[in-house]
């Protein structure tokens, strides 16, 4: 098919990332990992349970969706940008019949996938903590899939931006951060006041948090349907957005 | 302005691998491009000349759709660019300027990685693969990583690859750029035999003796213009001249051989303590009158005068 021209370029990537593994494993795990035993294991044994779940029960859900989030931006930042200025890969790449769309679906998918690996792993490693998934955690991994785009395609638009390596510090000290700290991954949105409470729901990672919360242990306490209507259409707007911005990055 | 009466051939031939017509880019307010009609004709190789900044990567870029044109026209085998760009790059195999390979793979892998762009199936580009490696004389590196080749290899693999999906037209900006005389001795002799075999190229290089060896015709531009187009002995006659006398000397010295040298019929040009002398017609008798100068040589005009007399002789630093 015509439209998945993109694949050659996500074959690529995976080429390349099968000889480095272990380095981007442990690079994308290890900090959701360290988290879950830290806080969920050190810290939640003398805390009271939270929405009905122990505190390592609240937690791992939510560093699932964050090991997505670090692990496709990261790799549409630092990952993509090298490849655009350094090694020239794109510039290679447009004298071939790819274009510039080919390109950026093909990094955003590729993103979106190494997301869901790290994910996918996270959520095997929750039997490790006493944690044990429902069978709903399987609807869990396209949700998971769709966070992964966003977060790619988020991460290819600051690459479009960049001038050099530094400007990531802005993204992740900016952007990454408060998103991990205030997306409800720590502490229950519901205590906050309303209004405060509105801005806390509409940062992108909150409906996967949420959702992740809900499908592990499938409890569907919240409106589901809305968080994942919302998240595919900012997901296509921002995917759109990077197309636009890698091209008038390319393209003289 | 020199105008070249070889400019004059119809840019739609039939055989036209490559028609440019009117073809312009501006960034901002500044042109960068101006205006340029070119063809390059099915198995032929047309040296792009210029110097620095003078919009002969731009054109280039132009062609495979790097840098949207601002106005003009441009067909690739016969496909309006940048229309048809994704068809035309099926058929087009570039060598880039700066080293494009990706580091992240093997010799080989790069190679197949490649192919795959071009939806060539995997049997049929390892066979190909393995044909070009053989080719430039690389086989025995396919397992190697990019860090570890030589810039002479580098460059033949950029050459191997801009042949992967066995391309219609070769674009290569400066194919030998930083090699020493084997490598460059080595890329030109695969570069011969590709010409042989009947592939179209499009050279671009501030070498000179590489143009003049490869190109059978020559495209000069300057300022974003085309200054001159055709067959390099022919342009070096009519714009040069046969021969070239340089002259070193005293000031007095050598403003009395320019004087004779323009009695002969030959254009001069002074620089410091030098004397450049063209000559039209036979000037051999004037050589009795240099015995006693501090040097002199004679040599036949060449490309080189060609680009000078043309270009100017100040630096283009942008």
């Amino acid at each position: 098919m015509k439209f998945f021209r993109f694949r050659t370029l996500w074959l690529r990537n995976s080429r390349v990332w099968r000889k480095h593994f272990m380095a981007t494993l442990i690079g994308s795990l290890g900090q959701p990992l360290l988290f879950l035993l830290a806080m969920g294991y050190g810290l939640g044994r003398e805390m009271g349970e939270i929405e009905g779940l122990t505190y390592l029960q609240f937690l791992a859900p939510g560093l699932t969706a964050s090991a997505v989030m670090y692990s496709a931006a990261f790799e549409t930042t630092y990952g993509s940008y090298t490849r655009l200025s350094l090694q020239k890969t794109y510039e290679a790449i447009l004298m071939t019949p790819l274009n510039v769309t080919d390109i950026v679906l093909g990094e955003i998918v590729w993103g979106a996938s190494k997301g869901l690996f790290a994910g996918i792993i996270m959520l095997a490693a929750l039997p490790l903590f006493g944690v044990w998934p429902s069978a709903w955690t399987l609807t869990l991994l396209p949700v998971l899939f769709v966070s992964g785009m966003f977060f790619a395609a988020f991460g290819l638009i600051m690459t479009a931006l960049a001038t050099s390596y530094e400007f990531f510090n802005y993204f992740i000290s900016l952007i990454l951060t408060p998103l991990f700290l205030f997306s409800g991954i720590f502490f229950p949105l519901q205590s906050i006041a309303p209004t405060a409470r509105i801005f806390f729901e509409l940062l992108p990672l909150t409906p996967t948090v949420t959702l992740s919360r809900m499908l592990c242990y499938g409890q569907f306490s919240e409106p589901w349907l809305l968080k994942i209507v919302g998240s595919l259409l900012l997901t296509l707007l921002t995917c759109w957005l990077s197309i636009v911005l890698i091209r008038k990055r390319l393209i003289q | 302005m020199t105008s070249f009466p070889h400019a004059a051939h119809d840019p739609i031939a039939d055989n036209s691998i490559v028609t440019v017509e009117s073809l312009s880019k501006f960034f901002g307010s500044r042109c960068a491009v101006d205006r340029i009609s070119f063809a390059v004709q099915q198995g032929e190789c047309l040296g792009f000349l210029g110097p620095n900044g003078a919009g002969k990567t731009t054109s280039i870029n132009m062609l495979l759709g790097l840098v949207e044109k601002s106005s003009g026209r441009i067909r690739i085998m016969g496909l309006e660019i940048p229309g048809r760009q994704r068809e035309a790059n099926r058929l087009i195999g570039v060598v880039p300027q700066t080293d494009s390979l990706d580091p992240d793979l093997t010799v080989e892998e790069n190679l197949l990685t490649y192919a795959s762009y071009f939806a060539i199936p995997a049997r049929t580009a390892k066979t190909k693969t393995a044909e070009l490696l053989d080719f430039f004389a690389l086989a025995n590196r396919r397992r190697e990583i990019i860090e570890h080749l030589s810039g002479g290899q580098r460059r033949r693999l950029l050459l191997a690859r801009a042949l992967i999906n066995d391309p219609q037209l070769l674009i290569l900006d400066e194919p030998t750029v930083g090699l020493d005389p084997q490598a460059r001795h080595l890329i030109w002799e695969r570069l011969a035999i590709l010409r042989e075999r009947g592939t179209t190229m499009l050279l671009t290089s501030h070498y000179l003796d590489e143009v003049e060896r490869l190109s059978g015709r020559v495209l000069i531009m300057d300022h974003g213009r085309v200054v001159a187009q055709g067959v390099p002995r022919q342009l070096i006659k009519e714009l040069v001249g046969t021969d070239v006398f340089e002259i070193e000397g005293t000031a007095a010295e050598l403003d009395a051989l320019e004087k004779t040298f323009t009695q002969c019929n030959a254009a001069t040009e002074r620089l410091s303590d030098k004397l450049y002398a063209y000559t039209q017609e036979d000037c051999s008798r004037i050589e009795a009158l240099l015995k006693n100068s501090r040097g002199w040589l004679r040599r036949p005009a060449n490309l080189e005068d060609l680009f000078i007399q043309l270009t100017g002789r100040s630096l283009r630093e942008s």
